[in-house]
């Protein structure tokens, strides 16, 4: 076997066993989808009505990408816990002991969450439409929002990785990943229109990678989307594809670093 | 040929407030289809030595070869030749046991048949055909341990590294574990094994190292390292402490038996095994001297250190767990 179609091969087999623990514990998609699906109703119905949006339209239009960026963000809390598990358990060393493709074990990882959250996506998007949530835009639009979405996922897959390889146990990765991820989701226009937030944090919002990706699929889904002029508001999608871009060819190279560290 | 050879291995574990060191230079060779057992007591470095051995871990210094091939340089060829089974259960338990097996034989790279057939043949051989196909999260520990050895066999491996296979398993599970491994040695497999008990060394392995603070310090036969304690011994516990002396010059006038006076105890060599124990409880008998316990005991772990070091197996801060 050549070292790439090994690489491929092992990669696949990792893929499958990481999406075969999907319905061995259906509880985590099943928690993961009532939790985006709290957030939904108490923003469409509870929050939703105090904040108007600058501009008008459907304040549900404009939640439910918010709703997306703020899941598939999450999901990366989700990985890292699944590899501090893997390392907990010695799991990683007998992969390590074996002559599989060195790559394998964290290719099957990020790729195995990417495909896991597009379904969690489809259900999002399925309770989106019930409460009132629209496409507008053309179904290239459509597609190409998808795609954007599973590229930010995957990135964030790779985050993941790292804070489940750096941390000594599954507590500590979930704390510190809720600790980031927190703080992305709610400063930023995921929930609320960045210009009702105070002027010094306004920018810090604008420029949050998870604003650029929410901006980003609003536009494309032809949701609402009030954004304040300057850069950010002006270029969604190109800030979104440089923010993953750049997420990816920093954490991914750092988890790969990290990986290969474990043996000293 | 030797299928293990390792030299001066070093490992040093730094951190911030001190530094262990897990390995102080050690040496060891396994010949091709012999078991060496490597036997200490927690954190003496049995773990380090077999991740070293394994490729999981770099040694700081000294060199080690699997199979002929160096575990630094040419770590992938190591790999495809060994298989480990470490102190945890390393199996994914959100697989069935047969899901388990035809993975990793995939990652060795069988064919998808191949692991297959291989998966079911050692289902079979350590009796876990009737729970192949439930989850492992279900299965006892005996079951996991069994389940993560046929993991490690999976690929026909022409060494196995087998770090305390028994540990944390009952009696009953010990004992199922100790038949599996025994047939592979039957069957000529070369095989280097951790354990603190020396009863199970004695058991499993043809040659012995003893570790203690990351150096050998001792090597040989079951029946050499047990020479070199004393062999058996009686321990009587007597009823009354003031027939404890009395008994001391009935049994070994030499003088030769030693007392603890406030356990009322007093042991003595026994070459003669179970007929010295009959003729000493007689003697007792006649001399009416009355004993709470009595017992012929073998050789542990602790006196064979006790013996070699003149301190007991002492248990190390578990800093070689934690890695």
């Amino acid at each position: 076997m050549t070292e790439l179609s090994a690489a491929v091969n092992d990669g696949l087999i990792m893929t499958w066993r990481n999406l075969k623990r999907v319905p061995r514990i259906p509880e985590l998609a099943i928690f993961a989808i009532l939790q985006s699906i709290m957030f939904v109703l108490l923003f469409a119905y509870v929050f939703g009505g105090a904040i108007p949006l600058p501009g008008g339209g459907s304040y549900r239009e404009y939640l439910m990408p918010g709703i997306f960026i703020q899941t598939l963000g999450f999901a990366s809390i989700t990985t890292a816990i699944a590899v501090t598990d893997d390392m907990a358990k010695g799991l990683i060393d007998r992969f390590r002991s074996l002559p599989m493709a060195r790559s394998a074990v964290l290719s099957g990882r990020t790729v195995s969450d990417v495909i896991y959250n597009a379904g969690i996506l489809v259900v999002l998007m399925l309770s989106g439409l019930v409460v009132g949530w629209r496409v507008h835009g053309s179904v290239g639009d459509f597609l190409l929002a998808v795609a954007l979405m599973l590229f930010f996922t995957f990135a964030m897959a790779w985050i993941g990785v790292l804070i489940g390889l750096l941390v000594p146990s599954v507590e500590v990765g979930q704390q510190l990943g809720f600790l980031i991820v927190f703080p992305l989701t709610f400063v930023s226009n995921a929930f609320v229109p960045t210009e009702t937030l105070p002027d010094w944090l306004q920018p810090v919002a604008n420029w949050n990678p998870f604003s650029a990706l929410t901006a980003a699929i609003r536009e494309l889904f032809g949701n609402p989307n009030p954004f304040p002029s300057g850069f950010p508001g002006d270029h969604p999608f190109l800030l979104s594809l440089l923010w993953t871009t750049a997420l990816l060819v920093v954490f991914a190279p750092l988890a790969v670093r990290r990986y290969r560290a474990i043996d000293r | 040929m030797a299928a293990v050879e390792a030299e001066a291995l070093v490992k040093v574990y730094r951190s911030r407030k001190n530094e262990v060191r897990a390995l102080d230079g050690v040496d060891l060779e396994v010949q091709e289809g012999t078991v060496l057992g490597l036997l200490g007591p927690n954190g003496a470095g049995k773990t380090t030595t077999v991740r070293i051995l394994a490729t999981l871990l770099k040694p700081d210094a000294g060199s080690a070869r699997v199979a002929g091939f160096d575990v630094r340089r040419d770590a992938q060829s190591v790999r495809k030749t060994i298989g480990l089974s470490g102190q945890y259960a390393a199996i994914d338990e959100n697989l069935t046991g047969r899901e388990n097996l035809w993975m990793f034989g995939r990652l060795y790279h069988l064919s998808s048949a191949e692991a297959r057939a291989r998966a079911d043949e050692l289902l079979e051989r350590f009796h876990l055909e009737e729970a192949a196909g439930r989850v492992a999260k279900t299965y006892s520990g005996g079951m996991r341990r069994r389940l993560d050895l046929a993991a490690a066999l999976i690929g026909r491996p022409r060494v196995l590294f087998l770090d305390e296979p028994t540990t944390g398993l009952d009696p009953r599970g010990r004992l199922g574990m100790w038949d599996v491994i025994r047939t592979q040695v039957r069957e000529g497999a070369t095989l280097l094994l951790t354990t603190q008990y020396l009863e199970e060394a004695d058991e499993l392995a043809s040659q012995i190292a003893v570790v203690d603070h990351g150096r050998i310090i001792a090597r040989g036969t079951a029946d050499q390292l047990k020479s070199q304690v004393g062999g058996e011994r009686i321990e009587a516990v007597v009823h009354a402490p003031s027939d404890l002396r009395r008994a001391a010059q009935l049994l070994a006038p030499d003088g030769s038996g030693t007392t603890e006076e406030h356990m009322r105890r007093l042991t003595i060599a026994a070459d003669g095994g179970a007929a010295q124990l009959i003729d000493v409880v007689r003697r007792l008998g006649e001399a009416a001297i009355k004993v709470d316990d009595i017992a012929l005991r073998r050789p542990t772990l602790d006196d064979v250190f006790l013996a070699l070091t003149g301190h007991a197996a002492q248990e190390l801060p578990a800093e070689e767990e934690a890695t």
